[in-house]
């Protein structure tokens, strides 16, 4: 009940915000208010979850079960739960959200249905993290798509209907491969059920690999659109780029997961035949999408695509890492463990981090209207603090110890170095480049002579910000820029962090610095889990 | 069971009351004045709710047949007979704001009337005669229907719906002929029986001929051509009751078709079907794409859903769930395509997307009513007809049709395209303002069109059909535990 009362108390605050039209501030501070309460909830939930000794989660052991009866027919169910791999990820999405409805807060457009909007995705993310049925799983998950088109689409800027239809047919495309994958688990069981918790304690189309290989395939294909994996990222730059500063953290930080999520979930408990099978396939396209993350991250002359593409280099780590659990014949049972936690820890931290430096770069929009890194320059000594945390993002994101990235990275690559040297040393040239590239953005932004965008140069030089988008939508942000200028001249004043946007960031970073010094109390709620899940994919 | 009159009248007694209801309207209407025309506008909504309720009650009966076994009183019936009274009831309340004060008011209720009972007929006949008698009944009240406005382009609608007509019923009959001539009998379960052993030649023209038929009614591809030209000539409360009222019995009787009489033949009738199926969401599809036209737009839409309909139909009685997916899908798509019509029918004066966009401005209930209306028809969930497509989906994969339900998950995404163009044009305008959307010529329409008050009925079947879209996707197991009662 609790859980229920938790997944669905958002949403009913949106369709409150929408019924009683409240005055801006008020639907901010609402907004902010439900949001404490959600996290406030999911925070007791945490404190309260004993799974009791012996039980691991995935199969058994669920806390705060509810399971309904919805289509009987197919035995499609209202089935909720909370184990060690989604505590975690509930847990990050209620900071998260929390954290977006702070900076919020000086929302100036339509703040009341843009925070009707966020809210209705904060369900539909817990939902889907909570969901213990495919169909409903698929429900939430779809949600979450339509919700993140409207926040893209009326909220972006620079090209932003576009890249908000992009996303919305790229990941449609992968819900409905999902859909399809899904109905092939329901058809090929012998229980003929959507449950996932029935469906991985008897896996079906145990002997048939030929089926088993496709459904992955469609599973695999839908979460890797998601995730997302070379090559079906390509959506994911230009969503990231043109979505609002939180969009663009809600997304990497939370909608990314639920595609890595669905593996770890579904696709290795439910095929654990077909994920051996095809586990060296996942392993080689974690690798390539880390390489290729990292190095076209390296190229980018914008801030924002280059933090863009970091999120394919992390999400290939915590592919490669779920591969690699999947390499029964090579590793034990202890090297795939270690991975798979590995993998859950690097969710998390990628969530906090990403999400962390995607709202920092919103600072930079806010500011001067690009993100162009010729446009900026020795930012540290007007806004000292924008520095500091900008710094600690970025460190963190490249794997520093005494960060939590660090001891995620340390997990996967300790886990899969047994089962996949060849590719865990590949993978580990990456954390270099991502390395070289977060420092080559530091010094870009952070040292050196002051360099703020003009207004005259935001005019005459949109060529080389991005030469897809067109110059009136350009045109337009400049003439907004303006309003930023000092009465002097053309130079964009450059203010430090305060306020909201400090009380939303800040956190994320103490809580990245928290999960990189004292690990235990992450760890010890996933590693049951992951351990389960490490031994259901070895039948 | 034949030799009792009185039972089977009682088994008729749904259908027995929409034809009170029309009767009743017809002469009700002769004798009240123009202005108060809105009384047999609640005798056809309380005739058409009766109906319904005593169909409900039937459902719990036992599946049976009467009058010599040309007439099911079974699941597939009670499916039809529900969903068509509720729709006919909906549409009729919608239709007020377009036929208020009109001279020809209560013929255009006690029409609609006699259309439903013609499509519950299609879906409940157990004979080829019948069928064919059915399908007559189901077409000509439509004939008027169309035309109801005398305006030019709904006189050309109206023709060409005609003779599409007229040239389906002709072929539909020299199909009946042929299969009565190889099976000897027009009964579907004496065909059954008959059909394997007869002439193969014969049995596939009269296949053919019935499914072309049937076809049409439905609106399926490569019958569709009068779906378009219909639906954007006629007023968008009759295209309403054009492009779901007849669909739903339609598909319910190639649904029986397959089921019994086609069962055994010695063709892949279920191939035959599923091509049917695959070429008529893809074209819709295709066509629809470009269309700026609200009304096209739909109509091409409504092309498209048909072939998702008939999906179930090309698996029936080949998995347990053909039944079940009928149930769900037909009800949603009734329940989604009703109220997408009805946000037309909020702004009568509105022909493009643009134009329906300014017309409704910032007005964000109606928006967010479209928005679930037209993302259910995509299928998101938690829609009704999400439900559908997973039953539908489910059920052709089970029936050995792999191949049709990936060719549906592609059409799915690209119906997105279409669909997604009318909401962003409407729900994205607002923040974009600052920006000429589109080119210069539709403005000026659009501020006619804006000044211009849009109408309160629709508004409120547009809600009430977002919100039941969303219930029924929800209580989807409720109303199947109504529909097919264990």
């Amino acid at each position: 009940m609790l859980l229920t009362v938790v997944i669905f108390l958002p949403v009913l605050v949106a369709g409150v915000l929408l019924a009683a039209r409240p005055p801006d501030r008020a639907a901010g501070w609402t907004w902010v208010t439900a949001s404490a309460v959600e996290l406030a909830l999911i925070g007791w939930m945490w404190w309260r979850y004993d799974p009791g000794p012996g039980s691991t989660g995935v199969v058994d052991g669920i806390a705060y079960e509810v399971d309904l009866r919805w289509i009987p027919t197919v035995d499609a169910g209202y089935h909720i739960g909370v184990d060690g791999l989604s505590l975690p990820l509930l847990a990050l999405t209620g900071v998260l959200f929390l954290a977006c409805a702070i900076w919020s807060l000086r929302e100036k457009n339509e703040p009341r249905t843009f925070a009707a909007l966020f809210l209705f995705l904060q369900t539909a993310c817990l939902g889907t993290f909570a969901a213990l049925d495919l169909i409903l799983f698929f429900v939430f998950f779809d949600l979450t798509i339509v919700g993140m088109y409207f926040i893209i689409a009326g909220w972006g800027h620079g090209n932003a209907r576009r890249s908000a239809l992009k996303f919305f047919i790229y990941t449609f495309v992968g819900s409905l491969a999902l859909l399809v994958g899904f109905i092939g688990l329901f058809l090929g069981g012998e229980d003929r059920t959507f449950d996932m918790v029935a469906l991985a304690e008897n896996p079906p189309l145990a002997d048939s690999p030929v089926a088993g290989g496709l459904v992955l395939l469609a599973i695999g294909l839908g979460l890797a659109v998601k995730t997302p994996l070379f090559p079906f990222h390509t959506w994911l730059p230009d969503a990231h780029t043109d979505a609002p500063a939180p969009g663009s953290a809600i997304l990497a930080g939370v909608l990314l997961k639920l595609g890595t999520y669905g593996f770890v979930r579904i696709a290795m408990p439910i095929l654990p035949e077909a994920w051996q099978r095809w586990a060296m396939v996942v392993v080689v396209l974690g690798v390539v999408s880390v390489l290729w993350g990292a190095f076209v991250a390296l190229a980018q002359r914008d801030l924002k695509r280059m933090i863009a593409y970091t999120s394919v280099n992390h999400m290939g780590y915590v592919l490669l890492a779920l591969g690699a659990a999947g390499l029964v014949g090579q590793a034990d049972e202890e090297a795939r463990t270690v991975a798979t936690v590995g993998a859950v820890y690097q969710m998390v931290s990628h969530g906090l981090l990403t999400g962390a430096l995607f709202l920092l770069s919103g600072v930079l929009w806010d500011r001067g209207r690009t993100y162009a890194f010729d446009r900026w320059g020795g930012l540290a000594g007007p806004a000292p603090v924008f520095a500091a945390a900008f710094a600690v993002a970025a460190f963190g994101s490249l794997g520093l110890p005494g960060l939590s990235g660090f001891v995620a990275e340390f997990q996967i690559f300790a886990g899969s170095l047994p089962g996949a040297p060849v590719a865990t040393v590949l993978a580990i040239t990456g954390i270099l480049v991502s390395a070289g590239l977060f420092l080559l953005a530091i010094q870009r932004l952070l040292t050196g002579p002051l360099v703020v965008p003009t207004a005259a140069g935001a005019d005459s030089d949109d060529g080389g910000v991005d030469p897809e988008r067109g110059s009136a939508g350009h045109a337009r942000e400049a003439a907004t820029a303006t309003l930023e200028r000092t009465p002097t001249g053309t130079v964009t004043r450059m203010r430090d962090m305060r306020g909201p946007e400090l009380a939303a960031v800040v956190p994320l970073l103490v809580l990245s610095v928290v999960l990189g010094l004292l690990p235990r109390a992450l760890l010890d709620v996933i590693e049951p889990a992951a351990t389960a899940v490490a031994q259901l994919v070895a039948r | 069971m034949s030799g009792d009159p009185g039972a089977e009248f009682l088994a008729l007694l749904p259908e027995f009351l929409l034809l009170v209801g029309a009767v009743g309207g017809l002469l009700l209407g002769l004798w009240t004045p123009q202005h108060r025309q809105y009384r047999v506008r609640a005798v056809a909504v309380v005739a058409c709710l009766a109906s319904a309720v005593t169909a409900a009650i039937a459902l719990t009966g036992p599946a049976m047949t009467v009058f010599e076994g040309t007439w099911a009183v079974d699941t597939v019936t009670g499916i039809v007979r529900i969903v068509v009274a509720l729709a006919v009831a909906v549409v009729v309340v919608l239709s007020a704001s377009a036929v208020r004060g009109h001279p020809r008011e209560t013929e255009a209720y006690v029409l609609m009337l006699l259309g439903a009972v013609g499509t519950i007929a299609l879906a409940a006949s157990t004979d080829m005669l019948l069928l064919m008698a059915a399908f007559l009944l189901a077409s000509f009240p439509l004939y008027a229907l169309a035309g109801f406005a005398k305006d030019a382009r709904g006189v050309e609608a109206t023709l060409k719906y005609y003779l599409m007509g007229a040239l389906s019923g002709v072929l539909m009959m020299i199909g009946i002929a042929a299969l009565v001539l190889g099976g000897g009998s027009t009964n579907y379960a004496e065909l059954a029986a008959l059909l394997p052993d007869a002439s193969p030649a014969l049995t596939a023209l009269g296949v053919i001929g019935v499914l072309a038929g049937v076809a049409f009614k439905a609106g399926a591809v490569p019958v569709h051509f009068w779906v378009p030209d219909v639906t954007a000539g006629t007023s968008p409360a009759m295209a309403a009751y054009i492009t779901t009222i007849p669909k739903i019995g339609a598909v319910a009787a190639a649904f029986r078709l397959l089921a019994e009489p086609f069962a055994a033949v010695p063709l892949d009738v279920p191939l035959l079907v599923a091509v049917i199926a695959g070429a008529s969401m893809t074209l819709g599809n295709l066509a629809a794409f470009n269309q700026t036209e609200v009304l096209r737009l739909l109509a091409y839409s409504t092309v498209s859903q048909v072939g998702y309909l008939f999906m179930v139909v090309a698996v029936a009685t080949r998995t347990d769930l053909d039944l079940p997916a009928l149930a769900v899908y037909l009800a949603a798509y009734a329940v989604t395509n009703l109220g997408a019509f009805a946000a037309v029918a909020v702004v009568p004066g509105a022909r493009t997307i643009g134009e329906w966009a300014t017309a409704v401005g910032r007005r964000r209930w109606l928006v967010v009513s479209l928005i679930v209306c037209l993302l259910g028809l995509v299928g998101t969930p938690p829609t009704a007809v999400f439900v559908g497509k997973l039953a539908v989906f489910t059920a052709t994969w089970d029936g050995g049709l792999t191949w049709l339900v990936v060719l549906a998950a592609v059409n799915t995404v690209a119906s997105l395209f279409y669909y997604l163009r009318w909401i962003a044009a409407c729900a994205l305008g607002a923040p974009l303002a600052a920006a000429p959307v589109s080119g210069g010529g539709d403005g000026a329409r659009a501020a006619v069109v804006a000044a211009q008050q849009s109408v309160r009925t629709p508004a409120v079947v547009l809600h009430s059909a977002a919100a039941v879209s969303l219930l029924l996707g929800i209580g989807a197991g409720l109303w199947l535990s109504v529909a097919l009662p264990a």
